[in-house]
Protein backbone atom coordinates (compact mmCIF):
# COMPACT_ATOMS: atom_id res chain seq x y z
CA UNK A 1 0.00 0.00 0.00
CA UNK A 2 1.17 3.47 -0.78
CA UNK A 3 1.19 5.70 2.27
CA UNK A 4 2.95 9.04 2.05
CA UNK A 5 1.42 10.41 5.25
CA UNK A 6 3.95 11.10 7.96
CA UNK A 7 3.33 11.75 11.62
CA UNK A 8 5.84 14.47 12.19
CA UNK A 9 7.44 17.43 10.46
CA UNK A 10 10.79 16.37 11.90
CA UNK A 11 10.57 12.95 10.25
CA UNK A 12 9.53 14.54 6.96
CA UNK A 13 12.78 16.52 6.69
CA UNK A 14 15.06 14.20 8.68
CA UNK A 15 17.24 13.19 5.72
CA UNK A 16 17.89 16.59 4.10
CA UNK A 17 21.62 16.72 3.48
CA UNK A 18 24.06 19.59 3.86
CA UNK A 19 24.61 21.38 0.55
CA UNK A 20 21.14 20.54 -0.78
CA UNK A 21 19.15 22.73 -3.14
CA UNK A 22 15.83 23.30 -1.40
CA UNK A 23 12.82 24.84 -3.12
CA UNK A 24 10.51 26.65 -0.73
CA UNK A 25 7.01 27.46 -1.95
CA UNK A 26 5.19 30.69 -1.24
CA UNK A 27 4.76 34.20 -2.55
CA UNK A 28 5.06 36.76 0.19
CA UNK A 29 3.67 34.73 3.04
CA UNK A 30 0.86 33.01 1.11
CA UNK A 31 1.85 29.37 0.81
CA UNK A 32 5.09 29.73 2.74
CA UNK A 33 5.66 26.37 4.45
CA UNK A 34 6.93 27.85 7.71
CA UNK A 35 6.30 24.67 9.67
CA UNK A 36 8.64 22.79 7.32
CA UNK A 37 11.35 25.45 7.32
CA UNK A 38 11.19 25.50 11.14
CA UNK A 39 11.63 21.73 11.10
CA UNK A 40 14.59 22.15 8.74
CA UNK A 41 16.20 24.63 11.16
CA UNK A 42 15.83 22.08 13.95
CA UNK A 43 17.16 19.31 11.68
CA UNK A 44 20.35 21.30 11.13
CA UNK A 45 21.15 21.01 7.40
CA UNK A 46 23.45 23.79 6.30
CA UNK A 47 25.17 25.20 3.24
CA UNK A 48 21.81 25.16 1.50
CA UNK A 49 20.81 26.73 -1.80
CA UNK A 50 17.27 28.06 -1.45
CA UNK A 51 14.85 28.67 -4.31
CA UNK A 52 11.90 30.94 -3.42
CA UNK A 53 10.29 33.98 -4.99
CA UNK A 54 11.44 36.17 -2.10
CA UNK A 55 14.15 36.03 0.52
CA UNK A 56 12.22 35.85 3.76
CA UNK A 57 9.81 38.12 5.62
CA UNK A 58 10.21 39.27 9.20
CA UNK A 59 11.84 36.83 11.59
CA UNK A 60 9.97 33.61 10.86
CA UNK A 61 9.99 30.86 8.25
CA UNK A 62 12.55 31.35 5.48
CA UNK A 63 13.86 34.49 7.21
CA UNK A 64 14.60 32.40 10.31
CA UNK A 65 16.45 29.83 8.17
CA UNK A 66 18.59 32.67 6.78
CA UNK A 67 19.11 34.14 10.25
CA UNK A 68 20.26 30.73 11.49
CA UNK A 69 23.10 30.86 8.97
CA UNK A 70 22.04 27.75 7.07
CA UNK A 71 21.84 29.25 3.61
CA UNK A 72 24.77 29.73 1.23
CA UNK A 73 22.89 30.94 -1.81
CA UNK A 74 19.40 32.10 -2.69
CA UNK A 75 17.79 32.00 -6.14
CA UNK A 76 14.83 34.39 -6.21
CA UNK A 77 13.13 37.26 -8.04
CA UNK A 78 12.34 39.76 -5.30
CA UNK A 79 14.61 39.66 -2.24
CA UNK A 80 14.25 43.28 -1.14
CA UNK A 81 11.08 43.90 0.87
CA UNK A 82 10.08 46.10 3.79
CA UNK A 83 10.77 43.27 6.21
CA UNK A 84 13.64 41.38 4.54
CA UNK A 85 16.17 42.59 7.14
CA UNK A 86 17.85 39.20 7.62
CA UNK A 87 18.47 38.84 3.90
CA UNK A 88 19.60 42.47 3.62
CA UNK A 89 22.15 42.09 6.43
CA UNK A 90 23.62 38.79 5.18
CA UNK A 91 23.74 39.98 1.56
CA UNK A 92 25.45 43.25 2.44
CA UNK A 93 27.94 41.36 4.62
CA UNK A 94 28.80 39.11 1.68
CA UNK A 95 27.61 36.02 3.53
CA UNK A 96 24.85 35.11 1.10
CA UNK A 97 25.10 34.63 -2.66
CA UNK A 98 22.16 35.95 -4.69
CA UNK A 99 21.04 34.73 -8.11
CA UNK A 100 18.38 37.21 -9.20
CA UNK A 101 15.95 35.80 -11.78
CA UNK A 102 12.95 37.53 -13.38
CA UNK A 103 9.88 35.95 -11.80
CA UNK A 104 8.50 34.37 -14.98
CA UNK A 105 11.90 32.91 -15.82
CA UNK A 106 12.15 31.55 -12.29
CA UNK A 107 8.74 29.87 -12.65
CA UNK A 108 9.50 28.51 -16.12
CA UNK A 109 12.96 27.24 -15.12
CA UNK A 110 11.33 25.34 -12.25
CA UNK A 111 8.57 24.06 -14.55
CA UNK A 112 11.17 23.01 -17.13
CA UNK A 113 13.04 20.95 -14.54
CA UNK A 114 9.91 19.03 -13.64
CA UNK A 115 8.96 18.58 -17.28
CA UNK A 116 12.33 17.25 -18.44
CA UNK A 117 13.15 20.22 -20.65
CA UNK A 118 16.89 20.75 -21.23
CA UNK A 119 16.71 24.53 -21.74
CA UNK A 120 14.37 27.04 -23.35
CA UNK A 121 14.42 30.39 -25.14
CA UNK A 122 12.46 33.14 -23.42
CA UNK A 123 11.98 36.79 -24.42
CA UNK A 124 12.00 37.94 -20.79
CA UNK A 125 15.18 39.72 -19.77
CA UNK A 126 16.59 40.09 -23.28
CA UNK A 127 18.91 43.10 -23.44
CA UNK A 128 19.01 43.49 -19.65
CA UNK A 129 21.70 43.01 -17.00
CA UNK A 130 20.04 39.76 -15.96
CA UNK A 131 20.73 38.22 -19.37
CA UNK A 132 24.39 39.25 -19.50
CA UNK A 133 26.62 36.49 -20.81
CA UNK A 134 23.70 34.27 -21.72
CA UNK A 135 23.19 32.76 -25.15
CA UNK A 136 20.61 34.58 -27.26
CA UNK A 137 18.79 33.78 -30.47
CA UNK A 138 16.51 35.63 -32.85
CA UNK A 139 13.50 33.53 -33.85
CA UNK A 140 10.99 34.94 -36.33
CA UNK A 141 12.43 38.41 -35.71
CA UNK A 142 11.99 38.25 -31.94
CA UNK A 143 14.87 38.17 -29.45
CA UNK A 144 15.21 35.39 -26.89
CA UNK A 145 17.56 34.37 -24.07
CA UNK A 146 18.51 30.76 -23.34
CA UNK A 147 17.58 29.73 -19.79
CA UNK A 148 18.26 26.43 -18.04
CA UNK A 149 16.06 24.47 -15.66
CA UNK A 150 16.42 24.65 -11.88
CA UNK A 151 16.40 21.20 -10.31
CA UNK A 152 16.17 20.66 -6.57
CA UNK A 153 16.97 17.96 -4.08
CA UNK A 154 14.04 18.91 -1.88
CA UNK A 155 10.83 20.95 -2.27
CA UNK A 156 8.96 22.17 0.80
CA UNK A 157 5.44 23.28 -0.08
CA UNK A 158 2.19 24.16 1.64
CA UNK A 159 -1.02 22.69 0.27
CA UNK A 160 -4.57 22.56 1.56
CA UNK A 161 -5.97 19.03 1.23
CA UNK A 162 -4.03 15.82 0.62
CA UNK A 163 -4.43 12.07 0.65
CA UNK A 164 -2.08 9.15 1.35
CA UNK A 165 -1.23 8.94 -2.38
CA UNK A 166 0.14 12.50 -2.30
CA UNK A 167 -2.63 14.12 -4.34
CA UNK A 168 -2.93 17.79 -3.38
CA UNK A 169 -5.20 20.79 -3.67
CA UNK A 170 -4.26 24.32 -2.66
CA UNK A 171 -6.02 27.37 -1.27
CA UNK A 172 -6.33 30.51 -3.41
CA UNK A 173 -3.04 32.36 -4.04
CA UNK A 174 -1.21 30.03 -1.66
CA UNK A 175 -0.94 27.75 -4.72
CA UNK A 176 1.69 29.95 -6.45
CA UNK A 177 4.93 27.93 -6.86
CA UNK A 178 3.69 24.74 -5.12
CA UNK A 179 2.66 22.64 -8.15
CA UNK A 180 5.78 23.39 -10.22
CA UNK A 181 8.20 22.96 -7.32
CA UNK A 182 6.57 19.64 -6.44
CA UNK A 183 7.54 18.36 -9.89
CA UNK A 184 11.05 19.83 -9.93
CA UNK A 185 12.47 18.19 -6.78
CA UNK A 186 13.63 14.66 -6.01
CA UNK A 187 11.98 14.80 -2.58
CA UNK A 188 8.80 16.85 -2.27
CA UNK A 189 7.33 17.34 1.18
CA UNK A 190 3.91 18.95 1.47
CA UNK A 191 2.00 20.12 4.49
CA UNK A 192 -1.80 20.02 4.33
CA UNK A 193 -4.53 21.23 6.63
CA UNK A 194 -6.79 18.30 5.88
CA UNK A 195 -6.14 14.65 5.06
CA UNK A 196 -8.83 12.72 3.20
CA UNK A 197 -9.22 9.17 1.89
CA UNK A 198 -8.17 8.44 -1.71
CA UNK A 199 -11.10 9.33 -3.95
CA UNK A 200 -12.45 12.03 -1.70
CA UNK A 201 -10.67 14.77 -3.65
CA UNK A 202 -12.69 15.11 -6.86
CA UNK A 203 -10.30 13.75 -9.52
CA UNK A 204 -11.23 16.71 -11.74
CA UNK A 205 -9.86 19.11 -9.14
CA UNK A 206 -6.58 17.45 -8.10
CA UNK A 207 -3.98 20.15 -8.74
CA UNK A 208 -0.80 18.23 -7.94
CA UNK A 209 -1.03 14.53 -8.87
CA UNK A 210 0.37 12.34 -6.11
CA UNK A 211 3.35 10.98 -8.06
CA UNK A 212 5.14 14.32 -7.61
CA UNK A 213 4.85 14.16 -3.83
CA UNK A 214 6.85 11.88 -1.52
CA UNK A 215 5.68 12.96 1.94
CA UNK A 216 2.53 14.58 3.34
CA UNK A 217 2.23 15.98 6.87
CA UNK A 218 -0.96 17.36 8.38
CA UNK A 219 -0.59 20.61 10.30
CA UNK A 220 -2.95 23.03 12.02
CA UNK A 221 -3.88 26.20 10.20
CA UNK A 222 -1.90 29.20 11.40
CA UNK A 223 -2.80 32.81 10.80
CA UNK A 224 -0.58 34.35 8.14
CA UNK A 225 0.10 37.99 7.48
CA UNK A 226 1.39 39.52 4.28
CA UNK A 227 4.83 41.03 3.99
CA UNK A 228 4.69 44.25 2.00
CA UNK A 229 7.00 45.62 -0.61
CA UNK A 230 9.26 48.51 0.23
CA UNK A 231 7.70 51.52 -1.47
CA UNK B 1 -3.45 80.73 -16.45
CA UNK B 2 -1.67 78.59 -13.89
CA UNK B 3 -0.81 74.96 -14.46
CA UNK B 4 -2.17 72.40 -12.05
CA UNK B 5 -0.57 68.99 -12.35
CA UNK B 6 -2.86 65.98 -12.48
CA UNK B 7 -3.07 64.23 -9.11
CA UNK B 8 -2.26 60.54 -8.81
CA UNK B 9 -5.98 59.79 -8.81
CA UNK B 10 -6.59 61.95 -11.88
CA UNK B 11 -3.80 60.10 -13.68
CA UNK B 12 -5.36 56.80 -12.65
CA UNK B 13 -8.80 57.93 -13.82
CA UNK B 14 -7.40 58.83 -17.25
CA UNK B 15 -5.89 55.37 -17.61
CA UNK B 16 -9.06 53.69 -16.36
CA UNK B 17 -11.16 55.57 -18.89
CA UNK B 18 -9.06 54.09 -21.73
CA UNK B 19 -9.62 50.51 -20.61
CA UNK B 20 -12.34 48.95 -22.73
CA UNK B 21 -15.05 46.52 -21.71
CA UNK B 22 -13.75 42.94 -21.77
CA UNK B 23 -10.05 43.71 -21.49
CA UNK B 24 -7.65 41.60 -19.40
CA UNK B 25 -5.32 43.93 -17.53
CA UNK B 26 -2.39 43.68 -15.14
CA UNK B 27 -1.79 46.68 -12.92
CA UNK B 28 1.75 47.01 -11.57
CA UNK B 29 2.75 47.82 -8.02
CA UNK B 30 2.46 51.42 -6.83
CA UNK B 31 0.79 54.14 -8.91
CA UNK B 32 -0.89 51.73 -11.39
CA UNK B 33 -2.70 49.98 -8.53
CA UNK B 34 -4.85 53.11 -8.19
CA UNK B 35 -6.36 52.48 -11.64
CA UNK B 36 -8.53 49.72 -10.18
CA UNK B 37 -10.40 52.30 -8.08
CA UNK B 38 -11.44 54.24 -11.19
CA UNK B 39 -12.64 51.53 -13.58
CA UNK B 40 -16.08 52.57 -14.83
CA UNK B 41 -18.83 50.39 -13.35
CA UNK B 42 -20.37 49.66 -16.74
CA UNK B 43 -17.26 47.87 -18.04
CA UNK B 44 -16.30 44.32 -17.19
CA UNK B 45 -12.51 44.22 -16.88
CA UNK B 46 -10.58 41.15 -15.72
CA UNK B 47 -7.64 42.03 -13.49
CA UNK B 48 -4.70 39.61 -13.57
CA UNK B 49 -2.23 39.30 -10.70
CA UNK B 50 1.13 37.63 -11.25
CA UNK B 51 0.75 35.41 -8.19
CA UNK B 52 -1.97 33.40 -9.86
CA UNK B 53 -5.27 35.27 -9.98
CA UNK B 54 -7.55 36.26 -12.83
CA UNK B 55 -10.65 38.22 -11.86
CA UNK B 56 -9.21 40.04 -8.88
CA UNK B 57 -11.63 42.25 -6.95
CA UNK B 58 -11.14 45.21 -4.61
CA UNK B 59 -9.64 45.12 -1.13
CA UNK B 60 -11.79 43.33 1.45
CA UNK B 61 -13.54 45.13 4.29
CA UNK B 62 -11.51 45.59 7.45
CA UNK B 63 -11.58 42.37 9.43
CA UNK B 64 -12.31 40.22 6.36
CA UNK B 65 -8.72 40.00 5.09
CA UNK B 66 -7.55 36.52 4.11
CA UNK B 67 -3.80 36.37 3.58
CA UNK B 68 -4.13 33.36 1.29
CA UNK B 69 -5.74 35.78 -1.18
CA UNK B 70 -3.27 38.57 -1.91
CA UNK B 71 -2.10 40.61 -4.89
CA UNK B 72 1.39 41.09 -6.29
CA UNK B 73 1.98 43.81 -3.71
CA UNK B 74 1.07 41.25 -1.03
CA UNK B 75 -2.00 43.20 0.05
CA UNK B 76 -5.23 41.28 0.71
CA UNK B 77 -7.72 41.37 -2.17
CA UNK B 78 -10.99 39.64 -3.12
CA UNK B 79 -12.05 37.44 -6.03
CA UNK B 80 -14.88 38.38 -8.34
CA UNK B 81 -17.47 35.82 -9.44
CA UNK B 82 -15.92 33.79 -12.27
CA UNK B 83 -12.40 34.51 -11.07
CA UNK B 84 -9.86 31.70 -10.86
CA UNK B 85 -6.49 30.65 -9.47
CA UNK B 86 -3.52 29.05 -11.22
CA UNK B 87 0.13 28.33 -10.50
CA UNK B 88 3.03 30.64 -11.23
CA UNK B 89 4.18 29.07 -14.51
CA UNK B 90 0.65 29.41 -15.90
CA UNK B 91 0.41 32.97 -14.63
CA UNK B 92 3.57 34.00 -16.43
CA UNK B 93 2.59 32.04 -19.54
CA UNK B 94 -0.44 34.32 -19.67
CA UNK B 95 1.92 37.32 -19.73
CA UNK B 96 4.69 35.99 -21.93
CA UNK B 97 2.22 34.35 -24.26
CA UNK B 98 0.60 37.68 -25.08
CA UNK B 99 -2.75 36.84 -23.49
CA UNK B 100 -3.02 40.09 -21.51
CA UNK B 101 -4.43 43.07 -23.37
CA UNK B 102 -2.74 45.69 -21.25
CA UNK B 103 -0.17 46.07 -18.55
CA UNK B 104 0.27 49.36 -16.67
CA UNK B 105 3.60 49.89 -14.93
CA UNK B 106 5.48 52.53 -13.00
CA UNK B 107 8.89 53.67 -14.27
CA UNK B 108 12.12 55.51 -13.47
CA UNK B 109 12.67 56.35 -17.15
CA UNK B 110 11.15 55.72 -20.56
CA UNK B 111 13.11 56.29 -23.78
CA UNK B 112 11.68 57.66 -27.01
CA UNK B 113 11.90 54.21 -28.61
CA UNK B 114 9.82 52.67 -25.82
CA UNK B 115 12.69 51.22 -23.76
CA UNK B 116 11.66 50.94 -20.11
CA UNK B 117 13.68 51.25 -16.87
CA UNK B 118 11.76 50.46 -13.71
CA UNK B 119 13.47 47.70 -11.75
CA UNK B 120 16.78 48.99 -10.45
CA UNK B 121 18.38 52.38 -9.92
CA UNK B 122 21.81 50.89 -10.53
CA UNK B 123 23.09 52.50 -7.32
CA UNK B 124 26.06 50.44 -6.07
CA UNK B 125 24.63 49.90 -2.57
CA UNK B 126 21.10 49.05 -3.76
CA UNK B 127 19.89 45.48 -3.37
CA UNK B 128 18.43 44.55 -6.78
CA UNK B 129 14.94 43.07 -6.98
CA UNK B 130 13.12 42.43 -10.24
CA UNK B 131 9.97 40.45 -9.48
CA UNK B 132 7.72 40.22 -12.52
CA UNK B 133 8.73 43.57 -14.03
CA UNK B 134 10.69 42.16 -16.99
CA UNK B 135 7.98 39.63 -17.85
CA UNK B 136 5.22 42.24 -17.66
CA UNK B 137 7.13 44.80 -19.71
CA UNK B 138 7.52 42.59 -22.77
CA UNK B 139 4.60 40.21 -22.40
CA UNK B 140 1.37 42.16 -22.63
CA UNK B 141 -0.10 43.25 -25.98
CA UNK B 142 0.22 46.86 -24.78
CA UNK B 143 2.45 48.26 -22.05
CA UNK B 144 1.64 51.67 -20.63
CA UNK B 145 3.62 53.61 -18.05
CA UNK B 146 2.34 55.92 -15.32
CA UNK B 147 4.96 58.19 -13.81
CA UNK B 148 5.71 61.75 -12.76
CA UNK B 149 6.84 63.77 -15.75
CA UNK B 150 10.07 64.90 -14.09
CA UNK B 151 12.22 63.67 -11.19
CA UNK B 152 12.35 65.44 -7.83
CA UNK B 153 15.41 67.22 -9.22
CA UNK B 154 13.40 68.44 -12.23
CA UNK B 155 14.95 66.11 -14.83
CA UNK B 156 12.69 64.67 -17.52
CA UNK B 157 11.85 60.99 -17.03
CA UNK B 158 11.28 60.75 -20.77
CA UNK B 159 14.82 60.44 -22.12
CA UNK B 160 16.62 59.99 -25.46
CA UNK B 161 18.31 56.85 -24.10
CA UNK B 162 18.03 55.11 -20.71
CA UNK B 163 20.67 55.85 -18.10
CA UNK B 164 19.10 53.41 -15.61
CA UNK B 165 19.31 49.61 -16.13
CA UNK B 166 16.83 48.41 -18.77
CA UNK B 167 13.75 46.36 -17.88
CA UNK B 168 12.50 45.77 -21.42
CA UNK B 169 13.39 47.02 -24.89
CA UNK B 170 10.95 48.96 -27.12
CA UNK B 171 7.94 47.85 -25.08
CA UNK B 172 6.15 51.04 -23.93
CA UNK B 173 3.49 52.44 -26.24
CA UNK B 174 1.90 55.10 -24.00
CA UNK B 175 3.08 57.23 -21.08
CA UNK B 176 0.68 58.93 -18.68
CA UNK B 177 2.40 61.57 -16.55
CA UNK B 178 1.14 64.27 -14.20
CA UNK B 179 1.47 66.72 -17.13
CA UNK B 180 0.48 64.84 -20.28
CA UNK B 181 -0.50 61.69 -22.10
CA UNK B 182 2.13 60.81 -24.71
CA UNK B 183 2.04 58.02 -27.28
CA UNK B 184 5.30 56.42 -28.42
CA UNK B 185 5.45 54.90 -31.88
CA UNK B 186 8.36 54.28 -34.23
CA UNK B 187 10.62 56.47 -32.08
CA UNK B 188 8.19 59.38 -32.26
CA UNK B 189 6.46 60.91 -29.21
CA UNK B 190 3.02 62.38 -29.83
CA UNK B 191 1.14 64.39 -27.22
CA UNK B 192 -2.41 63.07 -26.92
CA UNK B 193 -3.51 65.23 -24.01
CA UNK B 194 -2.01 67.63 -21.48
CA UNK B 195 -3.01 69.48 -18.31
CA UNK B 196 -4.96 72.72 -18.54
CA UNK B 197 -2.95 75.91 -18.55
CA UNK B 198 0.20 74.35 -19.99
CA UNK B 199 1.38 75.34 -23.46
CA UNK B 200 2.94 72.82 -25.82
CA UNK B 201 6.18 74.80 -25.63
CA UNK B 202 6.15 74.69 -21.82
CA UNK B 203 5.59 70.92 -21.94
CA UNK B 204 8.41 70.49 -24.46
CA UNK B 205 10.72 72.52 -22.19
CA UNK B 206 10.21 69.95 -19.43
CA UNK B 207 10.55 66.92 -21.72
CA UNK B 208 13.86 65.31 -22.68
CA UNK B 209 12.70 64.06 -26.08
CA UNK B 210 11.18 65.93 -29.03
CA UNK B 211 7.39 65.98 -28.92
CA UNK B 212 4.92 66.36 -31.72
CA UNK B 213 1.23 67.23 -31.67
Amino acid sequence: MINKLMDSLAAAVADVKDGSTVMVGGFGTAGLPNELTDALIAQGARDLTIVNNNAGNGDTGLAALLAAGRVRKIICSFPRQADSHHFDRLYRAGQLELELVPQGNLAERIRAAGAGIGAFFTPTGYGTELAKGKETRTIDGKHYVLEYPIHADVALIKAEVGDRLGNLTYRMTARNFGPIMAAAAKLTVATVHKVVEPGEIDPETVVTPGLYVKRVVKIDRAVTAAGGFKS
Amino acid sequence: MTTTKWTRDQMAARVANEIADGMVVNLGIGLPTLVANHLPADREVLLHSENGVLGMGPAPKAGEEDYDLINAGKQPVTLKAGGCFFHHADSFAMMRGGHLDLCVLGAFQVAANGDLANWHTGAPDAIPAVGGAMDLAIGAKNTWVMMEHVTKGGDSKLVPALTYPVTGLACVSRVITDLAVIDLKDGKATVVDMVDGLSFEQLQAQTGIPLSR
